[in-house]
């Protein structure tokens, strides 16, 4: 998903507190920040809140490559709104993590040299209009299909994030599917670039669930801890289930030959995507890592004088001030 | 690091006469760019008519730790509540 792979961190605690702990989220109370939490909680959530965070501010590259080749005005204002609602989710979550005793800095550090994480969906270029929709209504639908059972996560800074977050997300996904329906009804060109669309994005897409949950080892205890609420794979079905006929009725063909509906399970099965491709796109070696690396640290440096401008005139003033009074 | 942005707490009034409500936090150099930023950030819906925003290290907070004795004494006066009083059906609405 937004956070993938989240290895879970073990706890050394006092028994008698972490029983106590748990015995609170079992009874669904939400944990704030100022509560005694394990350490194992308290890093874990760092690491993948930090991820969902980074995920949204990297997010906005892909699309922002397209805001100024929108093909008319009013599509372009649409797309803006949409990569300035993603900045807003990065400030979310970036301000929930922040809770946990992390600073701002610490978090866009660890993302500039690559200590953290971001989803290795964005990995993926964005080579066409048709992919504004693709990426809206695959890449945002499969966010919102983590994002909202995350509504209930037991961290409350993190679990309100969400709420705010998952409000937004049904314009996204609507948006790109829009975008998708008036290409899929336009000309033969048209029509020809929202396949391609799909057929580029559908197995990236199906990657944000992450691993078949049998190799994940660490989802048991963040499940237990709730801050992961589902399954992987039940997930990655939900999704597929769900996409599959928003494709047909776009007259679209899901890129997968062994698609097919299963009567007894009442979904469809389908093929996992390409999970060495996943974790070499993991190690950065997707087709555009370097690039929105280099985006990120290119946006931090140029952006220094800005920072360091405003606190300067921030302390003049407040000296001013005080001399003043 | 020593000169990052300090954090604000961003409290906003609804549209609907209520009171101001925590939202969130952000980060600014000064008050003014912590308002501007609360506007781009937590009312890009019109979720707003009023914004305040509060240093974050300006803020006291209660501890957690001390939940029970901190509010044991309202705990233990029931009779605050009006539906202590059996209040017979015939005196009508009170
Ligand atoms: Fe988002
Ligand atoms: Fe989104």
């Amino acid at each position: 998903m937004y956070a993938q792979m989240i290895k879970s961190e073990a706890t050394k605690d006092d028994p008698e507190k972490l029983a106590t702990f748990q015995a609170r989220i079992d009874a669904g109370d939400k944990i704030e920040p100022k509560d005694w939490m394990p350490e194992g909680y308290r890093k874990t959530l760092i690491r993948q809140i930090g991820q969902h965070a980074h995920s949204e501010i990297v997010g906005q590259l892909p699309e922002g490559n397209w805001i100024t080749r929108a093909p008319t005005l009013e599509r372009k204002a649409i797309l803006l709104a949409k990569v300035q609602d993603e900045a807003g989710h990065g400030l979310y979550l970036y301000c929930a993590a922040e809770t946990l005793g992390v600073t701002r800095d610490e978090l866009t550090e660890m993302l500039l040299d690559g200590r953290m994480k971001y989803s290795s969906i964005f990995n993926y270029p964005t080579l066409t209009w048709a992919d504004m929709g693709a990426v809206g209504w695959l890449v945002d639908g499969a966010a919102i299909m983590n994002q909202v059972p995350l509504q209930r996560t037991s961290f409350g800074p993190y679990a309100r994030a969400m709420v705010r977050i998952c409000k937004e997300e049904s314009f996204h996904q609507r948006q790109g599917y829009d975008i998708m329906m008036k290409m899929a009804n336009g000309t033969e060109a048209q029509k020809r670039m929202a396949q391609d669309a799909l057929n580029r994005m559908w197995f990236p897409s199906l990657m944000m669930f992450g691993p078949s949950d049998a190799e994940s080892v660490h989802s048991e205890q963040s499940m237990s801890w709730k801050i992961k609420m589902n399954g992987n794979d039940e997930l990655r079905q939900k999704f597929v289930d769900q996409t599959v006929p928003q494709a047909e009725y776009l007259g679209l063909t899901v890129p997968d030959p062994d698609l097919k509906w299963n009567e007894t399970k009442g979904g469809y099965d389908f093929t996992g995507p390409d999970w060495d491709e996943f974790f070499e796109v993991l190690k950065g070696n997707g087709p555009c890592n370097t690039e929105r690396l280099a985006a990120r640290n290119k946006a931090w440096d140029d952006g220094a004088w800005v920072r360091e401008g405003l606190m300067a005139h921030a302390a003049k003033k407040r000296s001013a001030k005080m001399a003043a009074e | 690091m020593s000169n990052e942005w300090p954090l604000w707490e961003i409290f906003i009034r609804g549209q609907h006469g209520m009171s101001h409500r925590h939202v969130g936090s952000l980060h600014a150099a000064d008050e003014a760019g912590a308002i501007k930023n609360a506007r781009d950030v937590y009312t890009r819906r019109n979720e707003g008519v009023s914004i305040w925003v509060v240093e974050a290290r300006n803020i006291t907070a209660s501890s957690p730790s001390e939940k029970g004795p901190m509010y044991e004494p309202s705990e233990s006066k029931v009779y605050r509540h009006p539906t202590f009083f059996d209040i017979p059906d015939d005196v009508g609405a009170m």
